[in-house]
């Protein structure tokens, strides 16, 4: 998969920033200003009137139906809902998806048996899949979860393969050489030798489980959920709520991102010095 | 010299028994569903048996119309993904050597990335109404932040000491810009446009079930629910997977070759 090519980050510029001795204040005054400047617009097109008010909302609207739909406790139950799916449905995935792929890298036999399986179901984009799922298990919220377990299952097998072929076999003798029987062997060599992999496969997972939710609340019809909230709000044509929706999704997609990951990582894999 | 002819010949026969036993695992996984579908413990209208299928398959490219919902597929994607490359190649390359834009793009960057492209979907919908558009945009918003970011990092990661080397035997602003800096970074290039390639994949599916538009791969598996065509579900399914397939490998593939590799660029780029 793409956990070996050359990938960019964002934060590298934070990190440049930082070294070139910048005051926090200018950090932070001169990344709002582009938003300023896109907010500004944003504003002063609304208020125009080039487009119907309707489709296209001054931010204050946005706003102001944010803070409604808090206040009234529809957004919080949505956010919870699909974050409840997001984690049945990656817990799922996290389980079985680092099952199979230890399971194909230490057995010859796993291997056979999973891997052409596995090639064949990854290339297809998983929301494909969406409809096929929504015949076999009803719409609702079986689909939803079944789904994005399904779909992130996929970067979590490959990577966690790949690091458990990657151990470096001097390892695995040397530790079998001072005596280490099968149990410690998978404890304390194969499982943190692979851990870096495996945890670029579950960050992969989720972003891809992420991805794939918010489309299949959509299509699936649950009750509640922010996916489903948007898709609603299109029929009453009530473009403040979509775009407040959307603004919560991607704050999500930020705070999975930030708060879950890089903490775990600094945890395990940079603690035991496997990566810097 | 031996050694390494039966080291070569030693790893082709690993790999003809691999591809063996693969091919042993397909079978057995195709008829295990066989039986299942046949055993008609669910209905015959959800899991359609495979003969089935393939002839539905191939009933639909014989008259035509999977070919064109094929070609209305490929079209938004290759809409979407040129117009994505259009925006974003010249846009990481001036986040890269100005810092000015580099500060001004990045912040926005960073926020509008982490929003699912099939999130905009139904606010699309609302704007631009339902059809073509509606997906080409989707695909353009997918496809867009791959494409910015890693030309961006790409262009950053060219050595100072090319640069120099070539500023050093008189190459002009102009031959830097086409000689050192864009192979140099074309390693990061092409891992964008393949990462873009993926994500506009899964997002026109997306945008073709939601903005649905009479044509398109997407539109036909979420249209086929509504009458229980399993089969033409997994025929659309395999279309879908097998041009996904061939793109990655093949057209992505013989692009890298034919650049990357050619200019020895790969190695240097990944150690």
């Amino acid at each position: 998969m793409s956990d070996l090519a050359p990938t960019a980050s964002p934060d590298v510029l934070a990190a440049g920033a930082a070294a070139r001795g910048e005051s926090r204040l200018r950090i932070v005054a001169r990344n709002a200003f582009p938003f300023l400047v896109v907010g500004l617009i944003w504003e002063i097109t609304a208020h125009i009137g080039v487009f119907p008010r309707r489709l296209f909302p001054p931010l204050e609207e946005v706003a102001a139906t944010f803070v409604r739909l808090t206040a009234a406790g529809i957004l919080p139950h949505h956010v919870l809902d699909t974050l409840l799916r997001l984690a049945a449905g990656f817990a799922l995935a996290a389980i079985v998806g680092v099952a199979i792929g230890i399971a194909m890298g230490r057995s010859r036999r796993a291997e056979d048996i999973f891997l052409p399986l596995v090639s064949i179901g990854a290339p297809i984009p998983g929301i494909a899949y969406a409809p096929l799922f929504l015949l076999w298990f009803g719409l609702g919220n079986r689909t939803a979860i079944l789904l994005v377990a399904f779909v992130s299952a996929f970067p979590i097998i490959f990577n966690t393969w790949t690091g458990v072929k990657a151990v470096k076999e001097i390892w695995v003798r040397s530790a079998q050489a001072m005596g280490a029987d099968n149990r410690r062997l998978f404890h304390h060599v194969i499982l943190p030798g692979a851990l870096p992999y495996i945890l670029t496969g579950l960050r992969l997972g989720l972003a891809q489980a992420w991805r794939i939710l918010v489309g299949v609340e959509m299509l699936a019809a649950v009750s509640w959920g922010l996916g489903w909230m948007i898709f609603g709000a299109r029929e009453f044509l009530n473009t403040d709520v979509m775009l407040a929706g959307v603004a919560v999704i991607g704050a999500i997609g930020l705070a999975l991102e930030k708060l879950v990951f890089q903490r775990l990582e600094n945890y395990t894999v940079v603690r035991w010095g496997m990566m810097t | 010299m031996t050694a390494v002819a039966s080291a070569t010949a030693s790893a082709s026969m690993e790999r003809a028994r691999s591809a063996y036993r693969a091919g042993i695992t397909l079978l057995v996984a195709a008829a295990c569903y066989e039986a299942v579908a046949r055993s008609g413990y669910f209905p015959a209208a959800l899991l359609p048996t495979l003969p089935k299928v393939a002839s539905t398959l191939w009933a639909l490219i014989l008259d035509g119309t999977m070919l064109e919902h094929a070609a209305y597929t490929m079209y938004r994607v290759l809409f979407g993904l040129s117009l994505a490359v259009v925006v974003g190649l010249p846009l990481g390359i001036l986040m890269a050597r100005f810092r000015r834009v580099e500060n001004f793009v990045l912040p926005l960057a960073s926020a509008l990335m982490p929003i699912p492209s099939l999130a905009w979907v139904p606010v699309f919908i609302l704007w631009f109404g339902l059809g073509n558009t509606v997906a080409v945009l989707i695909v353009f918003y997918a496809a867009l932040f791959p494409m910015l970011l890693n030309t961006w990092s790409g262009v950053r990661a060219v050595n100072p000491l090319w640069l120099r080397a070539a500023g050093a035997m008189g190459a002009d602003e102009h031959s830097l810009f086409w000689k050192v800096i864009i192979p140099g970074a074309s390693p990061f290039i092409i891992t964008g446009l393949r990462q873009a390639f993926l994500r506009a994949w899964i997002a026109v599916v997306g945008a073709e079930m939601l903005a649905a538009s009479d044509w398109g791969l997407g539109w036909v598996i979420f249209d086929a629910k509504e009458f229980l065509n399993a089969d033409v579900m997994l025929a659309s399914l395999a279309v879908i997977g097998a041009i996904g397939f061939v793109f990655e490998r093949l057209v992505f593939g013989s692009l890298e070759r034919a650049t990357v590799m050619r200019w020895g660029m790969v190695r240097t780029a990944k150690s």
